[in-house]
């Protein structure tokens, strides 16, 4: 688990990043060096009083008098059972500590989330493992865990079992099983014989308990945590909560939060761990209020943060940077590839967008307002450029943790959608509707998300509206006499579905979900309404379908038949914005861009030209593809990989050689080796005489080196691009956008070049 | 997706270039009536024979950029990507600007090497002046023509083979997968050959112990192998297959099948050697030869000089 680098320890208690043992027996050790007066076993059934005098119960019948009571329980104290008979059998477990510990044993895992599928995964190298999951799919589960798992019940390692739920746990003593599991499935109850249950089902706060101690919750969601005041304390006077049950599960800080709880109790209120770090960043734009103003004032001016818990707050701030740009500097351009989050605290800032006709309309936008969320929803080049008219400050927010923010916090989401909505139709339709005219058109406008494949309307179907993208992609096809034609790809920031409105007809094509994509859907009278009275818009959409009706199709290299951008679609391109493809007409095979890949990234090269699929002469080797959203920024400790100005994902200094990248990574695109920091690109002669071809058996120079991730970054520090294309001797080797290639497929006289 | 062949490159820039200097050659050397008769010191002579050197130059400097990545900007290592990013302009622009710039791809080099290379074949024997003998010169001018004779075989190569390749690795297998299906199909064919008698365990085990895939320089060219065991085999079962009983027919349909299956793989593997072996095994002639000639030329131009 991550954590704060920069956040000071202030317990006493000893922590360090280490295996579990290690941290265990260390806090062993401080326990009895501070002689903690310490009750094992003592299970606490209730809380009674307030400050100055509670009656804690334990179940031993006694009666423990305290003036205060901290809580640091946790969560997996209230471990989420089967709720079935046999639920307490021996061998149903609902923890797994060691999954090398059983060996050919059948084991049946329930639970489809991450835990459960984690758990399946490392219990199948040596095990028949059966997987039990209540939902159809496999949704609740990270998308590395996802793919993996994918994969493992493919080879047959994983045998999965879906709508399927235990009805009950018998022992069994044949064939030298211990247990029998029925399993109630869609198509009756299956009786599993096995060795061992580990049930997987999360773990929820102990509500029942806390209620019991007069602690409030803030809503019936069974995750949500007791709201809590800025020193921990709930709202019972003198019963405070630390650590996950308060809602933070970071080591490092419970302990921080477990400190500042008992100073405070002895009258010595310290400040909290973080406070020197946030009053730094709230000195930038104020050197005389304190923390607690500053995050008051931001509340106050940024009402998309305003809802937000204090922890959460601070959180936040701590992450974030705070910018105060002078009058004409420029925060980001139009087509930067950056994806962070700016709140505006004071000041005006101007939007710079590009009008239809190519010139410049300035909007103002002021304190109290967010931008920089289309880039971080769509993954894209930021769609305007954004400069200070006056004095500003601003919040800047790491992609990374204004995702966190959005997917925990509702409030955030809500008031994101709601200003993203109006933007996305500027944006998408024309920059130069006025207001009243985008709140006309967003009446009963809804946000849908769609996964990739999905179906967005099907040829015939009754026109529900005007669909704009507001991140992901779209192909556009059209069915001829059982055979699909893709006519266009449509990406983020264009709308599509305007040809059926137009002409009062059924949808004469078909549009499906390239890639995970998000459109604001503008309901079908609401639009056509819009389109009698607007002049402008009615002539935008009518060029549009003008053009549309000359059906072009993609065309196939050599007019062969097959569906070269369905196969790409297929192979998942929609999410890319880069990929390295190889026409396998023209390959002579002899590695040459894999030599200078190598010979440009210390002898190893980032790909791998052989392996991947190909389509009648179109090969999609393995490698990177700078995916819009990309897998391998998801779950990276050291938060190490990052994408250019230009476009590029590459991994930065300071990879601890976890291997999250490379699990996520569904393409396959990263590999986890050992660099030769010593690595000297060949010379002259070396070159000459052969000493330049990278061999696979020199890739681990030595043993005692560390691995770190390695993954293409398309050559971003060489202004000559990408050396593997450079490096064809036959031109077979090309790197493009999926966007530029579907335009490309389209013009019949165009060689890509 | 289509793109240029090397041949077709920037619509024939290459091509015209050199088409253009060869008409060029060959009308200056029919107008040009030297009171000497044609020959290699007339000053069209030497016109021909400084631009053939400086064409061979441009020649051999193919193969220096072959094995060269150049880096236009300073060479950073990439690895150590934490560097500020403002001085990088933007890839696409970038791509844009490189592109135009010919020189910075391999395609544009070996376009204007195959084109430059034929353009030398006029120009050079234009040189001559058709004057031959059993010395130095013609000797440089033999290596020439090999070099470049061995280079339309190789033209040939690029146009023909990749097609070829792609087309027997249908889709997604690699020589790689085709040698680890290879191996399971052996496998499975030992464990099934068990329950029959020992000729058959025999032809089986041959099969498996001395099919020969690759292998020497022959063999890699021609995809050949005499008497190759896994054929045979499954030529031998199929005689076999007939003196069987009733019930054990089904088992060994099962044998066959996966003997049949493993030969076509065998086939499959066997060609892409043949067709590596075809794309690659002139540039032995090639680049050798290449040296040998530039060896030869100097010798030539120092002679040449040495002798006035």
């Amino acid at each position: 688990m991550a954590e704060p680098a920069e956040l000071p320890l202030r317990s006493s208690m000893t922590f360090a990043a280490g295996t579990r043992e290690n941290i265990l027996e260390i806090w062993h050790e401080d326990i009895q060096k501070h002689k903690v007066n310490l009750r094992l076993g003592a299970q606490v059934d209730g809380i009674k009083g307030e400050r100055g005098d509670f009656q804690v119960t334990l179940s031993s019948e006694q009666t423990i008098n305290a003036e205060f009571v901290v809580l640091a329980i946790g969560l997996q104290g209230n471990i989420n059972k089967l709720g079935v008979l046999g639920e307490d059998l021996p061998n149903v477990q609902y923890q797994l500590d060691d999954p090398e510990e059983f060996k050919d044993e059948t084991i049946v895992v329930v639970g489809g989330g991450d835990a459960g599928v984690e758990n399946a995964l490392a219990l199948a190298q040596q095990n028949r493992v059966i997987l039990i999951n209540r939902e159809e799919e496999f949704s609740r589960c990270k998308e590395g865990n996802f793919i993996l798992l994918q994969a493992a019940i493919k080879a047959g390692r994983i045998e999965p079992r879906v709508n399927t739920r235990i009805d009950h746990i018998d022992t069994e003593t044949e064939n030298g099983f211990l247990l029998r599991v029925a399993a109630k499935t869609s198509e009756g109850v299956e009786i599993i014989a096995c060795h061992r249950v580990i049930a997987r089902l999360g773990a929820s706060p102990p509500r029942k308990l806390l209620e019991s101690f007069g602690v409030k919750f803030p809503n019936s969601d069974i995750t949500s945590v007791p709201e809590l005041s800025e020193q921990y304390e709930s709202n019972v006077p003198g019963l405070y909560i630390i650590g996950t049950l308060g809602g933070c599960p970071l080591i490092k800080q419970a302990l921080n939060h477990g400190y500042e709880v008992i100073e405070y109790i002895l009258g010595n209120p310290v400040e909290p761990a973080d406070e020197p770090l946030l009053k730094q960043k709230i000195s930038i734009f104020d050197t005389s209020c304190s923390v607690r103003e500053g995050l008051a004032l931001i509340r106050r001016n940024a009402p998309i943060l305003a809802d937000l818990t204090a922890l959460q707050l601070r959180e936040l701030l701590l992450e974030s940077n705070i910018l105060t740009p002078k009058p004409d500097e420029t925060i980001f351009k139009y087509d930067d590839y950056t994806s962070s989050f700016f709140s505006i605290l004071e000041g005006e800032l101007a939007v710079v967008v590009k009008a239809k006709d190519g010139s410049e309309i300035y909007f103002q936008i002021k304190a109290g307002n967010f931008f920089g969320e289309m880039g971080l929803i769509s993954g894209r080049r930021r769609s305007a450029t954004i400069k200070a008219i006056t004095d500003c400050v601003l919040i800047e927010t790491p992609r990374r943790s204004m995702l966190k923010l959005i997917n925990s916090a509702e409030s955030v989401r809500r008031k994101l959608d709601e200003v993203s909505m109006k933007r996305v139709v500027r944006n998408c339709l024309t920059n130069t509707l006025p207001e009243s005219e985008l709140n006309y058109l967003l009446q009963g406008a809804t946000i849908r998300r769609y996964k990739a494949g999905d179906v967005l309307f099907h040829q015939g179907d009754k026109a529900d509206g005007l669909y704009l993208i507001r991140r992901g992609s779209v192909i556009i096809s059209h069915m001829t006499g059982g055979k699909e034609d893709v006519l266009s790809y449509v990406i983020t920031g264009n709308y599509f579905g305007e040809m059926a409105l137009i002409s009062d007809k059924p949808r004469s094509k078909t549009a499906r979900a390239a890639s995970a994509t998000d459109v604001v859907l503008l309901k079908a009278p609401v639009v056509i309404a819009a389109l009698e009275r607007n002049t402008d818009l009615r002539d935008l959409l009518a060029a549009r379908y003008r053009e549309n009706a000359h059906d072009k199709k993609m065309i196939e290299p050599q007019g062969k038949p097959g569906n070269l951008f369905t196969f790409l679609v297929q192979q998942g391109i929609g999410e890319a914005t880069d990929v390295l493809l190889i026409d396998y007409s023209l390959c002579i095979r002899c590695n040459n861009c894999e030599t200078a890949c190598a010979n440009t990234h210390g002898g190893i090269s980032l790909f791998d030209r052989d392996a991947g699929p190909t389509h009648d002469h179109t090969h999609l080797p393995t490698s990177c593809r700078h995916c819009e959203h990309p897998y391998c920024m998801l779950d990276c400790p050291p938060n190490v990989i990052h994408r250019s100005v230009n476009g590029e994902v590459f991994i930065a200094d300071g990879c601890i050689g976890c291997g999250n990248c490379k699990n996520n990574c569904p393409y396959d695109a990263i590999q986890m080796v050992a660099v030769n920091p010593k690595f000297k690109k060949p010379g002259l002669w070396q070159a000459l005489l052969g000493g330049a071809n990278h061999d696979d058996k020199k890739r681990i120079p030595d043993d005692d080196l560390p691995k770190k991730a390695i993954k293409c970054d398309l050559c971003k520090d060489n202004a000559m691009g990408p050396a593997c294309v450079r490096s064809c001797p036959t031109g077979a080797a090309l790197r493009i956008s999926p966007e530029a290639l579907s335009l490309t497929m389209r013009d019949s006289s165009a060689v890509l070049e | 997706m289509q793109r240029s062949t090397l041949l077709e490159y920037k619509n024939y820039r290459y091509f015209k270039i050199a088409s253009l200097l060869m008409i060029a050659a060959v009308m200056a050397y029919l107008f040009d009536q030297p009171a000497t008769g044609a020959y290699g010191g007339s000053w069209l002579g030497y016109l021909f024979g400084i631009l053939s050197a400086l064409i061979v130059i441009a020649l051999i400097l193919y193969g220096v950029r072959k094995r060269l990545t150049p880096m236009r900007t300073e060479q950073r290592n990439l690895l150590d990507a934490s560097s500020p990013q403002q001085d990088i302009p933007d890839r696409r622009k970038r791509e844009a600007n490189w592109l135009r710039h010919h020189g910075a791809t391999l395609h544009g080099w070996l376009s204007a090497h195959t084109y430059l290379g034929v353009a030398l074949i006029v120009l050079a024997t234009l040189h001559t002046g058709f004057e031959f003998g059993w010395n130095i010169h013609t000797l440089a001018y033999a290596l020439m023509m090999v070099v470049i004779i061995s280079g339309f075989y190789g033209i040939y190569a690029y146009l023909r083979f990749p097609r070829l390749m792609t087309a027997n690795m249908r889709g997604s297998d690699t020589f790689d997968t085709l040698l680890l299906e290879i191996d399971d199909l052996d496998k499975q064919a030992s464990v099934k050959s068990l329950q029959f008698s020992d000729d058959i365990c025999a032809i089986v085990r041959k099969a498996r112990q001395e099919t020969l895939i690759g292998g020497n320089f022959f063999r890699q060219l021609t995809a050949y192998q005499r008497n190759c065991p896994t054929a045979r085999a499954v030529q031998q079962l199929q005689v076999l297959g007939k003196s069987l009983e009733y019930d054990q027919l089904k088992s060994f349909d099962d044998l066959y099948s996966v003997m049949a299956h493993k030969e076509s793989l065998v086939r499959r593997a066997r060609l892409d050697v043949m067709y590596r072996a075809r794309l690659g095994f002139w540039l032995y002639l090639h680049a050798p030869l290449s040296i040998a000639f530039l060896t030869a030329l100097i010798v030539h131009i120092v002679a040449i000089f040495f002798y006035w």
